[in-house]
């Protein structure tokens, strides 16, 4: 990837190109997140498409003490929340509800066995080659699809995009807690739909 | 959750995988966590399929910008650049 620094330069000259490799990077990124705050998928993309503005606008005050793209998704989270509470939303984070189990309780043993809470049911190998099918990957998808936008955002920019869990702790001004919780929950579920799927023949 | 002496479950285990994976379970707690893991063959299995869930969702893609984004926002940026010169 580009060096930040040359990108900046050219934004703030107003080349194109740096712009569009920009969009081309963060903005759907950018309007998932943005969904976590807003209640439709509309409000989050006008949300995301202020940000730009915003970027564009502030690009000349930028000085590089977080990163370009930190620094990005602290201007879409502070509007996304501000957007959202005019909604008359709470904030995602204000309640990090009772833990569904990571996994089914029924698959371990009961206090009556004597091994409770030991696997009745240990979890099946996931075959390689199926693992990385088309159609596997369509699964997790659907599944990352269904979850709550909070834990959608979380899995999506670690597992998918990449990100350390402090970028993500800084961009979504989360506690490093609260996004483990976050990501502990997203990939159970994942890891739950995945093992149904390759459990049919 | 057990104390102190006692060995995890299986149920108690699931649940610390994630920290386990990032590294920020306390040390006792990762001693007890790799005691178990060490003769559990459900467990190994179970961390096995973790690891291949995120390998698999990492080679995902967030879907890409649609065509009717890309020319608002660019058309913004055009905006934009008029209003600074």
């Amino acid at each position: 990837m580009e060096n930040e620094a040359s990108l900046v330069a050219r934004l703030r000259s107003g080349d194109e190109s740096a712009f569009r490799a920009l969009i081309e990077m963060y903005h759907a990124m950018l309007v998932r997140v943005a969904r976590m705050y807003v209640s439709s998928q509309a409000v989050a993309e006008e949300v995301a498409q202020e940000t730009w503005l915003a970027v564009l606008e502030g690009i000349d005050r930028f000085e590089g003490r977080s990163s370009l793209k930190t620094w990005i998704f602290r201007i879409l989270t502070n509007r996304a929340k501000t957007r959202g509470i005019r909604e008359g939303r709470s904030l995602p984070f204000s309640s990090l509800e009772a833990d569904e189990p990571a996994v089914e309780a029924d698959r371990f043993h009961g206090d009556g066995h004597a091994w409770p809470g030991h696997w009745a049911a240990p979890p099946p190998g996931f075959p390689e080659e199926r693992l990385l099918a088309a159609e596997t990957r369509e699964v997790i998808e659907r599944a990352i699809e269904a979850l709550p936008p909070t834990q959608r955002a979380v899995i999506s920019l670690r597992d998918i995009e990449g990100w350390s869990a402090e970028d993500v702790c800084n961009a979504l001004t989360l506690s490093e807690t609260n996004q483990r919780v976050l990501l502990h929950r997203a990939r159970s579920s994942v890891r739950a739909a995945l093992e149904q799927y390759l459990a049919q023949v | 959750m057990a104390n102190a002496y006692e060995e995890l479950s299986c149920q108690e285990l699931v649940e610390l995988v994630t920290d386990y994976l990032e590294g920020a379970l306390p040390s006792e707690l990762h001693d007890r966590f790799e005691r178990h893991i060490a003769h559990c063959s459900g467990c190994q299995a179970y961390l096995k399929q973790m690891r291949a869930t995120i390998r698999a969702t990492g080679t995902l893609t967030v879907d890409s910008l649609t065509p009717d984004a890309e020319s608002t926002l660019l058309d913004a940026f055009r905006g934009w650049r008029q209003s600074a010169d």
